[in-house]
């Protein structure tokens, strides 16, 4: 067996008395989706949010290609090749798209201390940027600002720009959320396009999306993980029925 | 485009009306209006330093006299120790006075950058309203510094009797000096504007958008800022030299909070994040204070008058107005 990209072991965070995650240890392979699903206010986007950093766990740690980068910054596990969406996405809102997708390109490159040479122009910048907007369906509405983008736009851009960071691994925090059906669709197929490059751990609520894509598929209730397993496991399980596909 | 090009027609008139003013007073003999338009260009300047934190990096400093007085304590003390023939520092190197021009602006430049790399370090660390008293704070901390400094005559400030000699040009003609701070005025817009345009300009423009998006890419916010903080800074601490050097005096009122809310009143005036408007905002700022100043003292009642009307109506100030919103891609 291959080792795994992402390990999480033991983690742990409350807020006050509210036990958010609870002994959470999972872990995420090359080249694999695995999902993460559970109902509203079980914890997941807490949990992704330890994971990017945005969040510094109670206890336990996070591992990532061999290293615990627990103690590490937002911006230094981005660096290691850590991306992610939000699931309330979170641009640069007065850039357009392509701007957007543009500095993280920059970033990838460690290219931000540049002051002299304008970007506009920089083909160096627009043609890996270009190539993902048109990953994600968005070359079209490139340079429109973020804020005339539709919720789903805005979404497909969010996954651009985490793309343009070449990750190893993605934390997708429900990118179908608020998708038409044929949004959500083209969202499935470029994440299935995806996954022999970027392993994925992936929130969603989307049942057809999670069961189409997922390797390994976890259930989050109450802070908690209450089963793991292959897709056809955890369709099966009668405890996952109960507390959460609600059959 | 058309807004764009709208922009860039009126830079280009700002530019030119500001020429034009002391060229014409020079025709008609009234060396003062001269000095007035040198006034308008060395605040501006101070207002283009400090739109670069502002108005592209989001960063409300109010305490950007700190760097102006700094600046100009820098440049006239050394003037002082020139004239004296005495040396301002024995130990541990001696270094003597001057009044070789581009020593002094290279002073201001340092002193005013190393002072705001120290005071960024800190402030930054804060946002908002914190970010605003704590920089405020420190420029207080330096105003009261230079108050108790007997060398340097305290809260009396020091008449300064040299003017300072830049290679091939007369610095005590006025039209030249003007020239001078008109040259470097127009230097720091094209420097902003090559700053703001280029990788980390874009990296400080999503800080003031989105810093979690900033932090989220892999760039950390905090370099960003501070460095551009420092610009900012040196920018402004140049326009303290040259202020020095027209006034022919120093004192630490260039030092007080009330500048570093008249730098922060060119901004706004002008336009936050519109590279010309501290010209604007500069211009309008002196042009209440000499003509409707020489009615009545409360002159600045008009411009609290007009800087409400901008804030409520008119966010992107007098360039907004005239040009439309700002243009991004
Ligand atoms: N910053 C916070 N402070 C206090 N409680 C929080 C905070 N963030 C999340 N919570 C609580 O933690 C629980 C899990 O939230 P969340 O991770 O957003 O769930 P999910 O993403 O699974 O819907 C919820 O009860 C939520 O109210
Ligand atoms: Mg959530």
């Amino acid at each position: 067996m291959t080792e795994p990209l992402l390990v999480l072991d033991g983690l742990q965070k409350s807020f006050g008395a509210l036990r958010a995650t609870d002994d959470v240890s999972l872990d995420v392979a090359p080249a694999s989706i695995h999902a993460l699903i559970g109902p509203n206010g079980a914890g997941k986007s807490t949990l992704i949010a330890q994971i990017a950093g945005t969040l510094k766990p109670n206890a336990g740690s996070v591992r990532f290609l061999d290293k615990d980068i627990t103690g590490h910054s937002v911006p230094k596990r981005a660096q290691l090749g850590l991306g992610r969406t939000f699931q309330v996405s979170s641009l640069a809102m007065a850039f357009s798209a392509l701007r957007n997708v543009m500095l993280a390109v920059q970033a990838r490159q460690h290219s931000t201390f540049r002051f002299w040479r304008p970007v506009r122009g920089d083909r160096s910048l627009i043609e890996p940027a270009m190539a993902q907007l048109e990953r994600v369906g968005l070359a079209e509405r490139a340079h429109l600002p973020v804020t005339a983008l539709s919720h789903g736009e805005r979404r497909q851009l969010e996954l651009a720009v985490a793309l343009a960071l070449e990750p190893k691994v993605l934390l997708l925090d429900e990118p179908m959320a608020g998708l038409g059906g044929e949004d959500s669709q083209r969202m499935t197929e470029v994440l299935i396009s995806l996954r022999q490059d970027v392993a994925m751990l992936l929130v969603e609520h989307d049942m057809d999306a999670v069961f189409r894509l997922a390797d390994r598929i976890s259930v989050l209730v109450y802070g908690r993980v209450i089963a793991s397993g292959s897709v056809a496991d955890i369709r099966a399980s009668q405890e996952v029925r109960d507390a959460y596909l609600g059959e | 485009m058309l807004e764009m090009r709208n922009e860039t027609y009126l830079n280009v008139g700002i530019a030119l009306l500001l020429l034009a003013v002391p060229l014409g007073a020079w025709v008609m003999d009234e060396s003062y209006y001269i000095t007035v338009a040198s006034r308008v260009a060395i605040l501006a300047l101070a207002g283009v330093g400090l739109n670069l934190a502002l108005g592209f990096g989001g960063m409300v400093s109010f305490g950007h006299a700190a760097f102006f007085g700094l600046g100009g304590y820098a440049a006239g003390v050394l003037s002082h120790h020139a004239f004296e023939g005495s040396v301002f520092l024995n130990w541990p190197v001696t270094i003597d006075g001057s009044d070789a021009t581009l020593t002094l602006w290279f002073a201001a430049i340092l002193l005013s950058g190393a002072v705001a790399a120290i005071i960024g370090m800190i402030s930054l660390r804060t946002s908002g309203v914190y970010f605003i008293m704590i920089t405020l704070a420190f420029a207080q901390m330096i105003y009261y510094l230079a108050i108790s400094l007997p060398t340097y005559n305290g809260e009396d400030g020091l008449p300064l009797y040299l003017r300072s000699s830049l290679p091939g040009l007369d610095m005590s003609d006025d039209l030249t000096f003007f020239f001078v701070c008109y040259a470097l005025l127009l230097l720091a817009i094209f420097l902003s504007v090559r700053i703001v345009g280029s990788r980390f300009g874009a990296a400080l423009e999503c800080a003031r958008q989105n810093e979690t998006r900033l932090s989220a890419i892999g760039i950390a916010p905090y370099p960003v800022k501070l460095t551009a903080f420092v610009f900012s800074a040196m920018i402004t601490g140049l326009a303290g030299a040259l202020f020095v050097e027209l006034n022919g005096f120093v004192s630490p009122s260039i030092l007080s909070w009330h500048l570093s809310g008249e730098i922060m009143i060119f901004v706004i005036l002008g336009g936050v994040g519109r590279f010309y408007g501290p010209i604007v905002g500069a211009a309008l700022f002196i042009v209440l204070e000499t003509v409707i100043g020489g009615y009545t003292e409360r002159w600045q009642l008009f411009l609290g008058i007009i800087l409400l009307g901008v804030v409520l109506f008119a966010r992107g100030g007098v360039i907004g107005l005239l040009a439309g919103k700002a243009r991004h891609d």
